[in-house]
């Protein structure tokens, strides 16, 4: 028993480590892994401040402090990627937020149990796709002419000629908004649910005894309910608001509607990679690591301030 | 004279089940849920479709001019084959070593007692905030020399911080009792992980285990970053070499005519390929999909 409780005086090194070694042992591996995929890039990110030679290293070559900074902040391209991410986010953001919280709330009106739980395992299917899956799909479902949506909407006569879901860069914006929102909805539901399990069964007996209806007890019971998970939630989305994955846009992307769909994650992988820029490659990671980091932090101290658990 | 009565509110119950906004609602949603179905109606119907239906734009959700040639061909090219088996080694070599990291990983921080926890904890959190981005974490790879081989695919993501802590908050849960019982009997850290907390821990493991494999078997930009050895190649990325050089052609051209001749001819092998793809998640997804809800509730709960 003693080795468990507390001891008030402090221990010594020695004795730490003959109680603790195997805990100790056990976090070698994963320590290790950290420190060699997580930590050590993280020290590569100096080539930001070089004139980085491949061949050299770190260690040969040559200082030149902000320079690739102030390159890649003027390139045209850097503004166009920057402009698209923000874009893109906010889209997904403005129209995509309430899906999950509506859905979650139909959800919960079901009555019958088995179509409840058969709709939300389809509903959580998209996510599981990979984004060349779902790529794949939208190239054939929006294609002009062949594509479903667009021979269906020519043969009912609703559309005269193609929408160019893919190739016009403002609907190629809405198409991708719309996918994503499709991919992540079903998924979206289970943090609601899970809050809106949580609110006490009272007050909805509560509103009904007062003659509440459906609808009334929706936006008196359960909206107020589930108010601290939307905010956390809406919150951290705005702070992640610099972040966007790569798979997505340069999946969904194409040459046609570039000057649309390329982000910053692409933009990277294009400067870094196809045409070997790493140091400014690099420059622009940081760049936007940094203003995430930020944005998050923020959005972290903004979610506490409000009384709420933040996120660490 | 309470069997009646029970009775008596369950037929209530029933009754009360189908009413007219009941009815209304689960349309509602049954909109959404044919979205989620529709697609695959669509990529399915096609696949099975022949060549001439595709060029008149006829298919939506039923094959027309059935046929099972889309299939033949894929199941005849052996490296198709071989990328499937190759991609399922790879998903299951990762997911055995991600399992191990994480339970190494979250199992000593769930102990109070235990110095230096704070800043075992911080190194872990610290990377979902912060990473060296795309560039260093490339050259980190080909500093390491595992460029260009199936490590590269393996190692670089082997602990995921969101899973470790899911984890993490499940062996918080369960009663400290148990662990002080065990050490009393005379067992090692090691064995009360063992046989204590892995055994109690089955459905969040089962969970997380999924987590990872899908992680793995979607997970496409690695591959396009390290990879350039062919039959090194996971599925996902051959698949999006497929779909991009079929359809390179059509989103070039301007609308229809002339170039989607080109393109429809292997529209069907397309649709084809990505069920193929899919196919494995689509065949563990319903087994599986019941543990994974209790498993992000709980990460949620405390992040």
């Amino acid at each position: 028993m003693q080795k468990l409780t507390p001891t008030i005086h402090r221990m010594t090194f020695r004795q730490l480590i003959t109680r603790d070694w195997r805990l100790y042992l056990m976090l070698v591996l994963p320590v290790a892994y950290y420190l060699i995929f997580c930590y050590k890039p993280m020290v590569g990110i100096i080539i930001a401040f070089q004139k980085y030679n491949l061949f050299r290293g770190i260690a040969g070559s040559p200082w030149v402090g902000l320079d690739n900074f102030k390159f890649v902040l003027n390139m045209r391209d850097f503004s166009i990627a920057l402009r698209n991410t923000l874009l893109l986010n906010f889209m997904n953001l403005l129209m995509g937020f309430p899906v999950p919280i509506i859905l979650a709330i139909m959800l919960n009106e079901i009555r019958n149990s088995s179509v409840k739980r058969v709709s939300q395992t389809l509903l959580y299917l998209p996510h599981f796709l990979s984004w060349v899956i779902i790529g794949g799909m939208v190239l054939e479902i929006f294609a002009p002419t062949t594509g479903v949506v667009n021979s269906l909407l020519l043969k009912t006569g609703l559309i005269d000629s193609n929408i160019p879901f893919l190739t016009d860069g403002w609907t190629w914006r809405f198409t991708y908004t719309f996918v994503g929102i499709w991919q992540s909805m079903g998924w979206g539901t289970i943090l609601y649910l899970s809050a809106i399990t949580g609110i006490n069964m009272e007050l909805f007996e509560a509103a009904r005894i007062d003659g509440a209806n459906k609808m009334q007890q929706i936006w008196h019971v359960t909206l107020p309910g589930i108010r601290t998970t939307i905010v956390v939630l809406l919150i951290l989305n705005i702070g992640q608001m610099m972040n966007i994955s790569f798979d997505k846009p340069y999946i969904l992307g194409n040459t046609m509607v570039r000057d649309f769909s390329d982000v910053l994650s692409t933009f990277v992988y294009r400067a870094g990679i196809t045409n070997a820029q790493f140091a400014r490659a690099t420059a622009i990671g940081m760049f936007q690591s940094v203003v995430g980091l930020i944005m998050i932090s923020t959005a972290n101290v903004i979610t506490k301030r409000m009384g709420e658990q933040g996120i660490w | 004279m309470t069997s009646t009565k029970k009775s008596l509110s369950g037929a209530n119950r029933k009754k009360s089940v189908w009413t007219l906004s009941q009815i209304i609602l689960v349309m509602v949603v049954g909109l959404f849920v044919l979205t989620c179905m529709l697609p695959f109606l669509n990529v399915l119907a096609i696949s099975f479709s022949s060549k001439s239906a595709l060029l008149r734009g006829d298919v939506s959700f039923w094959p027309i001019g059935f046929n099972t040639d889309a299939y033949k061909m894929i199941f005849r090219d052996a490296s198709m084959i071989g990328s499937l088996l190759y991609t399922i080694r790879i998903t299951v070599i990762y997911t055995a070593i991600a399992m191990v990291l994480t339970i190494l990983m979250a199992y000593p921080l769930t102990k109070k007692r235990l110095r230096g926890r704070k800043f075992f904890n911080l190194l872990a959190l610290f990377t979902m905030y912060f990473s060296g981005g795309t560039i260093p974490i490339i050259l980190n790879i080909k500093e390491l020399g595992i460029m260009d081989t199936q490590w590269a695919l393996i190692l670089p993501a082997a602990l995921s911080t969101f899973n470790m802590i899911i984890l993490k908050s499940f062996f918080t849960a369960l009663p400290e009792e148990m662990e002080e019982a065990a050490i009393i009997d005379g067992a090692t850290d090691f064995q009360v992980l063992m046989r204590v907390y892995l055994p109690l821990s089955m459905a969040s493991l089962a969970t997380l285990t999924l987590f990872y494999a899908v992680s793995k078997w979607n997970s496409f930009s690695d591959a396009l970053y390290y990879i350039t050895t062919r039959n090194l190649q996971p599925l996902q990325l051959r698949l999006y070499n497929i779909i991009k050089g079929s359809r390179a052609v059509e989103i070039t051209s301007v609308e229809g005519s002339a170039a989607s001749l080109s393109q429809s001819v292997s529209e069907s092998i397309e649709s084809a390929s990505i069920l193929f793809a899919t196919l494995p998640i689509l065949v563990v997804y319903p087994f599986v999909q019941r543990y994974f809800v209790a498993g992000v509730t709980i990460g949620a709960v405390k992040g």
